[in-house]
């Protein structure tokens, strides 16, 4: 279930208006979003101290040998002092070395790289799919409002917002997967090295599941703030020029219901770059999710360490570029008066 | 008798019984609207709030509004029945036969889209408006000159947040214009503009009805500029029409008892006379009486009123002049509706001193050297339009803002800008009331609960009995019965709520109280009843107010010190009479000259 | 531009729309005149019947084998038949829904105290702290709530303490964010200003004031949070964290069994049909209240829009 509540950026910062808005927004963000994934990488790299016992014991359990130990404590820079531990950490990641997984005897980054690629196309599959359904399925309800189409959609929004991702995950398998129409592969693995678009089939259902996430809210804000722009003095003016029912949707209504709209695509984009985990588990779809759930379950710390702050950096820039995107579509906010 | 207003005109406008109910339950909300207005002339709608004058005016469009339909009448132009249409011919009569000027210019103006490209579209929906070899920018460009506004292509790619209240408004008028229409209707367009502005949309308006031969009904509930811009005058009470004349005849012969109320509560910036309100609300929409519904509050009601409705008979002689009344009047004229304030004796000391006084938001300076003096049991009015600093000036001696500096002293003592420094003697003696009515009351304490708050913080050794006590007096007061305590607010409508507003400010017994702007956003009959009843509190408990305002005609119902302030700066000052009747600084009498007047241009019999 | 804010028509003599509306009582009462809101709590009292009574039902063994896994139901295997580990599946559903109830009430209790004390304060107090709270809370919305979940619960263990923790901690940011706004709003209000003018203490201003015109928003907060809550919890248990094998939990349920989808698949779909009744029933009753508190009777979908609008600030 998506937070539509939750716009992790939008303007507790934003009162008034400055002389160049877009300047100062992206000044503002980047700066933000800066210290947040600051702070996150520490966060990430105190977990890894907070292991009980020592870390490098924890993971290597039984088979600690003293020459392991010790490798692994060097690797992990648990052999120095926490602050030049961080330090060294981040300054071979800014060199682009990520360290070496623990469980697999790869490069974090070529291990972590396809993944990231197969989820990013799942992601982008969704976010135009879902974007573009959403769009006008919600146009259709707000023009026939009260109407038995309008209400039927927006009671199924409802209830599919309300479903937990994993749940509707696991009904799509079992529906086009499974039982009913056993059209589509249930789980979407992959051989090692393969990338998605080699097997395209085994994306139909996890995009399909993703969609019937996602699409809820956005057909939701598009609808409500499609019906507060027809409910708006401005629409009543149009109406009262001879406008016609068109002309006040497309041309009156739309261009004040994108803002919102951009920032619940925004969101949306914004959970999905975390709960991908869900769907993908559920899939077994080879993407940074099921990753990130492996790499927790085994301990393989450089690999969290990457995928989280790789995370949180995404989170930072999709809140920046949706934070961009509604100034750019209202011009209240991007010219001074 | 004389004719009566039918559809024998081909052109101009003509309403026959128009009537909306609302859509569930057929309730009327307005009912049996009927009035002609021969082509080129202007009709002023007057009403205060809940009269339906906003209803009528779209519903001669052939809209309404969410919740309402159109159950019955007729709105013929140029010998079409505009109720009659429907889809695409509504559409068209819409902008072309009739058009629309809305209240508020801001949120009657797309946010998202460019002005040009607004009125573009006002003229693209009527395409065959354009005359051969002219083009529809041709056609924006001369509307913006029109109405007096640049025709670049710079301010017409701007947006509606970038401009002035008037210039927005203007933008609207265009808009109207565009396709010239043969009817207009102007829902009250000048609210909220400042007065000099106000004058030149009023202006404008008049230019391009006259030039095009438009005739329009103009809806307000701002009786002056009805008096000044209209050739005839309906007046609309719970939803109907309770009086109907030329405008002149209503202005110094009003019949309705309703009517009469008005003028007696309309202040004039030419004389100093005692406002008389209208007590108690008008019956909302399904609560309308079996009569008459201005009989609860009418001084002159029989049993007949209670009974039958009134129908609209012709009072007049030469001309039509409708009332709907069993007992009307006899001709009141606005100048000699009201008595004239007594002065008062003495020559008291200044209980608050203003010296030298500048405050500033942020970087910029909005006061500059304002001196002046309340004296002890007088009222000082500070006059000025927005912007001109007249709030922060209230704001600032109260302690709600505290950027500024000066040598302010109250009852003798030095006042400082933070309020969490003064004494809590000062705090309780200098009281605020805001300006609006529905922020200033806890929604969640009932109105006992919201009255006794001051009592309980000032005053908290008082037993609960003695604390029942004084707001059982503060209550009384105010002119509000005690079924009031144990109501919330959203219960009272705004006129009651600064009622009660007005009586915490007053529970402590304060020796000062600033009232900020605390009637504009009332109707002109619950002004008159707030201001008389301060100006009585005032007399008689030599109550010492400092009282803000934008309404120079008030000034001289409560005050007798005004303060005139432009952009920051105190312009003049002195006694209400002197000043208003003899004004010495231009921008004085810009501001008096500008003002509209009751007795204004169409009154003259 | 105008000093007027309010025209004496603006409102035909009615208050405006009160974006607000009533007291706690009032909305619940409002909320369940409605159809929406009747579903969602029939909805909601039904599953959580289930989740707590469940357990006291006379069944099977919910953690010993009692048959071959997968089997159907019916021949002596049980109302649903077996899981992965051949234990009954009936008797696992009726017992795998108080926990997560129960943790999903705690934190969403903890996380919304929490939260409002933040918002509040940072709303009256305003500067630095202000600018402090939010902040941090800023930046703890930046870390995905599952991601941040999953790596204390991993790091740490899977306690059930730590996980209650960790889901606050998610949630608290949340709730300081609207709670915050709205504060603000309330702040701004001319009566707070008033009282606070005569000098009394701030401590006195909130707790007379500012907090009983809160109750609304916290109210539709407190709701949506407990949906959220039970969402993420559920999701953390079917990722495998958060609950000590062998007892059941719905979301593990739905994991554990996904591999017999295609020979008994009630092992999956009943807990997932559990959780899914749960989700929605919540749910949708906290858009009930939310339509009732915010609504104003105009647009069906303004709680959507004023619940945007709140989170900004």
């Amino acid at each position: 279930m998506i937070e539509t509540l939750q716009i992790a950026s939008a303007s507790t910062q934003f009162k008034g208006q400055a002389a160049h808005p877009i300047r100062s927004l992206v000044g503002s963000r980047v700066l933000a979003g800066a210290v947040s994934v600051f702070v996150i990488s520490i966060i990430v790299y105190a977990a890894t101290l907070v292991l009980p016992g020592d870390a490098a014991t924890a993971i290597l359990g039984q088979q600690a040998t003293p020459e392991r130990l010790a490798a692994l404590r060097t690797q992990l820079h648990l052999d120095q002092s926490p602050v030049t531990g961080y330090l060294s950490w981040v300054t071979s990641a800014l060199h682009g070395d990520f360290g070496t997984s623990l469980t697999q005897r790869l490069s974090v980054w070529d291990l972590a790289g396809p993944r990231l690629a197969n989820s990013m196309v799942l992601i982008a599959l969704t976010a135009i799919i879902s974007t573009i359904l959403g769009v006008v399925l919600g146009m259709w309800a707000a023009a026939r409002r009260d109407s038995w189409i309008d209400h039927s959609l927006s009671v199924t929004a409802l209830v599919a917002s309300a479903l937990p991702e994993f749940v509707i995950a696991v009904f799509v398998v079992m529906l086009f997967g499974v039982t009913v129409f056993a059209w589509f592969p249930a789980v979407s693995i992959l051989p090692q090295g393969e990338l998605i678009w080699d097997e395209p089939v085994k994306l139909v259902l996890p995009v399909l599941a993703l969609v019937i996430v996602v699409t809820p809210y956005v057909f939701r804000m598009f609808r409500a703030s499609l019906i507060e722009a027809l409910n708006s003095d401005y629409v009543e003016v149009a109406t009262l020029k001879g406008a016609s029912t068109p002309r006040l949707l497309l041309g009156h209504a739309v261009p004040n219901a994108l803002a919102t709209t951009i920032q619940v695509v925004g969101l949306n984009l914004l959970y999905l770059a975390g709960g991908i985990a869900l769907v993908e588990t559920v899939f077994q779809y080879p993407g940074i999710g099921l990753a990130l759930v492996a790499a927790i379950t085994d301990r393989d710390v450089p690999m969290i360490q990457f995928l989280v702050v790789l995370l949180s950096v995404a989170y930072v820039l999709l809140n920046i570029v949706t934070d961009l995107a509604v100034l750019l579509v209202t011009p209240r906010k991007r010219l001074p008066r | 008798m004389n004719s009566h207003p039918t559809s024998q005109h081909d052109s101009g406008l003509v309403v026959e019984g128009l009537t909306v109910v609302t859509d569930e339950r057929g309730t009327p909300v307005v009912e049996d609207i009927s009035f002609a207005v021969p082509a080129g002339q202007v009709m002023g709608l007057v009403g205060e709030s809940g009269s339906g004058k906003s209803t009528v005016g779209v519903a001669l469009l052939g809209l309404a509004r969410q919740g309402l339909r159109i159950a019955a009448g007729r709105v013929c132009i140029d010998g079409v029945d505009i109720l009659s249409l429907q889809g695409k011919s509504l559409q068209d009569a819409r902008g072309r036969l009739v058009a629309y000027v809305p209240q508020d210019p801001i949120s009657g103006l797309n946010p998202a889209l460019s002005v040009g490209r607004q009125l573009r579209e006002a003229i693209a929906i009527h395409r065959d408006t354009v005359r051969a070899g002219e083009t529809i920018r041709g056609r924006v460009r001369q509307l913006m000159d029109e109405v007096g506004l640049p025709s670049t292509d710079a301010f017409l790619s701007s947006y509606p947040h970038q401009m002035s209240g008037g210039q927005q408004q203007r933008v609207a008028i265009a808009m109207a214009f565009s396709c010239r229409p043969r009817v207009i209707v102007l829902d009250e367009p000048t609210t909220g503009l400042d007065v000099t502005t106000q004058r030149r949309v009023l202006n404008t308006v008049r230019e391009l009805t006259a030039e095009h031969n438009v005739t329009s009904v103009y809806v307000s509930h701002d009786l002056a500029v009805v008096a000044q811009l209209a050739d005839q005058t309906a007046v609309l009470y719970a939803g109907r029409l309770v009086e109907r004349a030329r405008t002149a005849a209503i202005f110094r012969g009003a019949r309705h008892p309703y009517t009469v109320g008005l003028l007696k509560a309309v202040p004039s910036p030419a004389r100093s006379e005692i406002l008389v309100g209208i007590e108690g609300r008008p019956p909302r929409p399904g609560r309308w009486p079996h009569g008459c519904p201005f009989a609860d509050r009418c001084a002159s009601v029989v049993e007949q009123c209670r009974e039958e409705l009134p129908v609209l008979r012709d009072l007049g002689d030469t001309e039509s002049h409708e009332v709907r009344c069993f007992r009307p009047e006899p001709p009141l004229s606005v100048a000699h509706a009201k008595e004239p304030v007594p002065i008062l004796p003495g020559h008291p000391q200044p209980i608050l001193a203003v010296r030298s006084l500048v405050a500033c938001y942020g970087p910029r300076e909005v006061l500059r050297d304002i001196t002046f003096d309340v004296e002890k049991g007088r009222c000082t009015a500070v006059v000025g339009q927005s912007g001109s600093g007249k709030t922060t000036l209230a704001r600032s001696l109260v302690g709600l803002h505290q950027a500024w500096a000066g040598d302010v002293s109250f009852a003798g003592a030095g006042l400082g800008p933070d309020p969490r420094r003064r004494t809590k003697e000062q705090r309780r003696t200098l009281q605020y009331v805001f300006q609006n009515p529905y922020s200033s009351l806890n929604p969640r304490m009932t109105v006992r609960e919201n009255l006794e708050e001051p009592l309980r913080y000032f005053y908290p050794q008082l037993s609960r009995r003695e604390r029942a006590e004084k707001v059982h007096d503060v209550l009384a007061t105010v002119a509000l019965s005690t079924a009031y305590t144990e109501r919330m607010p959203h219960q009272l409508s705004g006129g009651e709520r600064q009622r009660v507003a007005v009586g915490r400010a007053l529970i402590v017994d304060p020796e000062v109280m600033v009232c900020d702007e605390i009637t504009s956003a009332l109707d002109v009959s619950v002004q008159a009843l707030l201001v008389e009843q301060l100006r009585r509190l005032q007399v008689e408990r030599g109550l010492s107010m400092l009282f803000i305002t934008h309404n120079l005609a008030v000034v001289r119902s409560i005050a007798q010190e005004v303060v005139v302030l432009c952009d920051g700066v105190i312009v003049e000052h002195g006694p209400v009479d002197q000043v208003l009747d003899h004004p010495t600084h231009a921008y004085t009498q810009q501001l008096l000259a500008d003002l509209p007047s009751a007795e204004g241009d169409n009154t003259a019999a | 531009m105008t000093t007027t804010t309010i025209g004496p028509n603006s409102a035909e003599g009615t208050a405006p729309p009160a974006k607000q509306r009533g007291s706690v009582r009032r909305i619940l009462q409002g909320a369940l005149a409605t159809r929406r809101g009747q579903v969602g709590l029939a909805l909601t009292v039904l599953v959580v019947g289930f989740a707590f009574i469940g357990p006291f039902v006379p069944s099977r063994s919910p953690v010993e084998f009692s048959g071959v896994p997968y089997s159907l139901p019916g021949n002596g295997a049980g109302l649903l038949g077996t899981d992965a580990l051949g234990r009954d599946v009936f008797a696992r559903l009726l017992d795998g829904g108080w926990s997560l109830l129960l943790l999903a009430t705690i934190s969403t209790v903890a996380a919304v105290l929490v939260g409002t004390v933040a918002g509040v304060v940072a709303a009256y107090r305003g500067r630095r702290t202000e600018l402090f709270i939010m902040r941090s809370v800023d930046i703890m919305l930046a870390i995905p709530q599952l991601v941040f979940v999953l790596l204390i619960v991993s790091v740490i263990g899977a306690k059930v303490w730590l996980l209650v923790l960790a889901v606050t901690l998610c949630q608290a940011p949340q709730v300081a964010r609207v709670m915050y706004a709205a504060s603000q709003d309330i702040c701004e209000r001319d009566f707070v200003k008033a009282v606070a003018l005569w000098g009394m203490a701030p401590r006195t201003v909130i707790r007379r004031h500012v907090m009983p015109s809160l109750t609304t928003p916290l109210a539709v907060e407190t709701g949506l949070r407990l949906s959220f809550s039970i969402i993420l919890i559920s999701g953390i248990n079917f990722l495998g964290f958060g609950t000590k094998p062998p007892n059941p939990s719905w979301g593990v349920m739905v994991n554990e069994n996904r591999l017999g989808l295609a020979t008994n698949y009630w092992g999956v779909l009943a807990p997932a049909i559990m959780l899914a009744i749960l989700a929605v029933g919540t749910n949708v009753f906290a858009d009930a209240l939310a339509r009732i508190a915010f609504g104003g009777g105009e647009s069906e979908e303004t709680p959507a829009v004023a619940g945007l609008e709140l989170a900004k600030s």
